[in-house]
């Protein structure tokens, strides 16, 4: 990898399961969260009680401080921007101003001296609304006379894409079976256990601000209350201490924390708002609110040779920043062919906006969606052509690579046919199907399902430019600098929160140097401390963090070698870092790295201008992409009388390239299947025809226990990626996406002597039960 | 608001003589007054159970627990889990299990599942994930914690 030296012992820390350096403090009460801060003032939100209505007053009890949009006349709207897809950028304003346009907006902001006495004054602010026709559904949104959310988007379309490859029609008009999906995916809430909130304080002596917030982007955060509040970056400071969870809803900007900023410098003192559970599932962000319809063109041997798709997704009552409300609809668009071989394909993807929560990223975004709805074609297909839906699959991934898609996407080398027959070897399914007749001869219905499924991860800017978007994240800058103690620091743009950076990082740096995890420490969070990047999300920050750091820590090498040859007066080639020494090979020559360190610093001249004093170096990467990829099998069990689903077994075999840390890896797949789980089964956000919101607690929103997890089984490929310099491709998100389409298709599986079919997610009890009444009726 | 009235609290066996209004949570209470934060808040309303401690030998929700109801009551957080520089066992087992990933649900489980060997220490397999199932983790999927409360549940019985 490096220019000069070899390894000494040929034992790396890459690939090893070691224990966190995250955990001594998190297991110990020690971790710091934003809520563990104390304030002068505190904040609580006075939101919409209504779904739509001009608002004509907010009147506040004498003597209290309560802040309206009138308040934050000089304060900019968000308006985040796409230049492509017919996109219409509709602001929005950090306090309702003059219309509401979902319950939970923010209307007021209260500050007061307790969090209590703030909750008490919002009970007695009076709102004076005139209710509006409001509109939830969003293919209500798009029927002729729908309520019109936004007047700059006409008929409550934001933004529409649109493609058809060339031979999409003359193909389609020969296939020999269309199979077709009428698919839906209800609301979902990401849930962090960590609730949202920030803390923001005023230094006199220097008029900045610091603003500590659960946030998955501080860089970011920091460059938009900016450029809202028109100061300059110098003048805010942004701290992501310790976060707990994120998932996608911790990376679009709160208006909270806009005011939270704008107060502290208001008042010059600190300001916090801590967001309650009922905030957090009313009005931090939604998601995979989808419609999808998508039909399949097979030819006479059942392989797809056309896809057709028409995706509407509610995007709620604004569009998100930095993303924007692109992010799910273009992300299904783009990547729906998924890992199937079909070169033909027609899609329109919508976004729409209602009367609800505005829509964010949530882990996988709408890949789960897409993936839920593709594994139902296939299993449809397989039935229609009498196939076995393992070998229909066969007949229709991708086995070359590099692979170019209908939508010009390029895959790296994946093992999509591998992990198939890799997981129905080891679930063993011929005798799955004898246990199956058997539980059915005495009245028990276990189900199989099996879903294949491709995840894009670690993407670059081309990426995002190609979404047309203003912003657009991609490269991470890490800056490592060896201290005169011969302790190394390396300071990164990504936001960890939860995935073992810290840990997986220093494994790559250990290896470089020669020295142990343990004298490494990863900084992040903190705009004062770290280079700019974008923070934590889309399973990137292992890739292009991983791979920012790979090139700083070979530079850091490179000077050790450089400053040993001389010190050692040997050839740079016969330098070796082993065991926090640089060593010349063969002979009984040494010098500790510690000491080199500290002669970067203290002893320059003894390498004639040969270094540049200091011990610090900068990687910046900004990779391509590349592309995980698993195959997930999920047995359940089905009570058809209650329409309960036990889960009874999960297995995976997955490929996410190099495991830097197999224990953190595995980690990330248990978690992103829990989830995968609650999408399919339990989770689900519900509006009322009004607008009104049913799901504002965790009894009523219901996230998996341990109950609901079985056993999960995980079989690995490591397939080197060729787009990745550390060859690790992402797996943030990859369990959360083959999850819900497994559970599902063995739902259906389980109820085929039923003749029901479920192509809705989540398969809850209520929605089992009324497909086996109605079936049981048609009969 | 009430009157604030004059209470103890005992935690990991140290007197916090607080005033607090009747109305003030145990969980806001061991927060803010005490300044023990290794306490999470998740939802305030009894589901989630990050806000765990164990009260006179019992696990309690301490969102859900008066301040007042809990003085002169016997309070263990997880700050007061490890012995010094010793980790309980079952501190111990989450790290070596990855039984946490953000962290922030973490005290809450150590205490839920503490409180509960201490009481059972022979607690079967079925019993155990009942048990656990009182709490939400939103990272780990629950299998690694599950893995490592019996293996400090092994640790437990030998000490």
């Amino acid at each position: 990898m490096s220019a000069h030296g070899t390894r000494g012992s040929g034992m790396t820390w890459v690939g090893r399961a070691i224990r966190r350096l995250e955990d001594p403090a998190l297991i110990t009460g020690q971790g710091r969260f934003t809520a563990d801060s104390a304030a002068v003032y505190w904040v609580r939100f006075v939101r919409s009680p209504v779904a739509a209505g001009k608002l004509q007053t907010v009147s506040a009890p004498d003597g209290a401080t309560v802040i309206t949009a009138a308040d934050l006349k000089d304060v900019k709207k968000i308006t985040p921007m796409l230049h492509k897809f017919n996109y219409k950028p509709v602001g929005q304003p950090v306090l309702a101003d003059g219309i509401v346009r979902f319950i939970g907006e923010l209307v007021a902001a209260v500050v007061a001296k307790s969090e209590e006495e703030a909750e008490d004054i919002v009970d007695r602010v009076e709102l004076s609304i005139d209710e509006m026709p409001s509109v939830a559904d969003a293919r209500d949104a798009l029927k002729a006379g729908a309520p019109q959310v936004h007047a700059e988007a006409a008929g409550n379309i934001i933004l529409e894409g649109k493609v058809k490859t060339p031979a999409f029609d003359s193909t389609w008009g020969s296939a020999h079976k269309i199979v077709k999906i009428d698919a839906r995916s209800r609301r979902q809430n990401a849930t962090p256990l960590e609730a949202r909130g920030g803390h923001a304080a005023y230094d006199t002596a220097t008029g900045r601000i610091t603003l500590t917030c659960s946030t998955q982007m501080p860089h970011l955060t920091r460059t938009a209350i900016c450029d809202l509040l028109g100061i300059p970056e110098s003048d805010l400071r942004v701290i992501a201490p310790d976060v707990g969870g994120g998932f996608g809803q911790k990376m679009s900007l709160p208006g909270e924390y806009v005011v939270l900023v704008w107060l502290a410098r208001k008042l010059k003192s600190s300001v916090a708002w801590t967001e309650d559970r009922r905030e957090n599932l009313i009005a931090a962000f939604h998601s995979r609110d989808q419609y999808v319809t998508l039909e399949g063109a097979f030819d006479q041997n059942a392989k797809l040779v056309a896809l057709k798709a028409d995706i509407v997704c509610n995007i709620g009552a604004y569009s998100c920043f930095p993303t924007t409300c692109g992010v799910e609809p273009l992300m299904a668009m783009a990547e729906m062919p998924g890992p199937y071989d079909v070169q033909q394909y027609q899609c329109l993807a919508r976004g729409v906006i209602t009367n609800t929560c505005t829509m964010a990223p949530y882990r996988g975004v709408s890949r789960p969606v897409i993936t839920f709805t593709l594994e139902r074609l296939m299993d449809k297909a397989a039935r229609a052509f009498g196939l076995d839906p393992v070998d229909l699959r066969r007949r229709n991934l991708i086995d070359k690579f590099p692979y170019k898609s209908a939508m010009g996407l390029e895959y790296d080398e994946a093992t999509y046919k591998e992990t198939l027959e890799m997981a129905v070897k080891a679930i063993d399914v011929p005798a799955f199907r004898k246990r199956q007749a058997e539980a059915r001869a005495k009245g028990r219905h276990l189900g199989i399902g099996i879903a294949t499924f491709s995840e894009r991860t670690g993407y670059g800017s081309p990426a995002f430019a190609a979404r047309g978007m203003e912003i657009t994240p991609g490269w991470e800058t890490v800056i490592i600098t060896v201290d005169p103690s011969g302790f190394v620091e390396a300071r990164i743009g990504s936001s960890p929160h939860g995935q073992g950076l810290r840990t997986t990082l220093a494994q790559i740096i250990a290896d470089e140097l020669g020295i142990t995890p343990d004298m490494i420490k990863v900084v992040h969070g903190d705009t004062d401390r770290t280079p700019y990047g974008w923070g934590t999300f889309a399973s990137r920050s292992l890739v292009i963090s991983g791979g920012a750091t790979l090139i700083a820590a070979q530079k850091i090498r490179t000077k050790l070698i450089k400053m040993a040859s001389y010190l050692l007066e040997a050839a740079t080639e016969d330098i070796v870092l082993t065991e926090g020494m640089a060593k010349v090979a063969g002979t009984d020559k040494a010098i500790a790295i510690a000491r080199l360190a500290r002669e970067a610093y203290t002893q320059t001249h003894r390498f004639k201008g040969d270094i540049e004093p200091g011990f610090t170096e900068t990687g910046h990467y900004d990779p391509p992409g590349t592309f995980s990829n698993a195959c997930h099998v999920a047995i359940v069990d089905v009570d058809v009388e209650t329409g309960h689903v036990k889960v009874e077994k999960f297995l995976v075999a997955e490929d996410a390239g190099r495991i830097i840390n197999p224990m953190i890896a595995d980690g990330q797949v248990h978690g992103g299947i829990a989830q995968g789980i609650g999408n399919a089964l339990l989770e689900e956000i519900i509006y009322d025809e009004s607008g009104g919101i049913l799901t504002a607690t965790l009894a009523d929103y219901l996230p998996p226990t341990a109950h609901e997890i079985p056993p999960i089984e995980l079989h690995h490929i490591e397939t080197p990626s060729t787009n990745s310099i550390t060859k690790a491709k992402g797996l943030g998100e990859g369990g959360a996406i083959g999850a819900p389409a497994a559970i599902i298709n063995a739902i259906n599986d389980a109820l085929s002597p039923f003749g029901v079919e479920i192509d809705e997610i989540p398969a809850t009890p209520q929605r089992i039960r009324a497909a086996i009444r109605n079936a049981e009726k048609a009969a | 608001m009430s009157e604030k009235a004059m209470i103890t609290l005992t935690i990991n066996g140290r007197d916090y003589p607080i005033s607090v209004e009747p109305r003030r949570t145990l969980a806001d209470a061991i927060r803010e007054d005490c300044g023990q934060t290794g306490t999470h808040i998740g939802c305030e309303h009894g589901i989630c159970g990050a806000c765990t401690v164990i009260v006179n030998g019992e696990p309690v929700r301490s969102c859900l627990m008066f301040a007042l109801q809990a003085d002169g009551k016997k309070i263990r957080t997880v700050e007061g889990l490890a012995q010094g520089d010793k980790l309980h066992p079952m501190q111990q087992a989450f790290m070596d299990h990855h039984g946490l990933q953000c962290g922030f649900c973490t005290p809450g489980f150590l205490m839920l599942a503490v409180s509960v060997l201490e009481r059972e220490p022979d607690i079967g397999d079925e019993n155990l994930i009942d048990v656990l199932s009182s709490n939400l983790c939103r990272c780990t999927g629950y299998q690694n914690i599950i893995k490592a409360v019996r293996a400090a549940a092994k640790e437990m019985r030998k000490g």
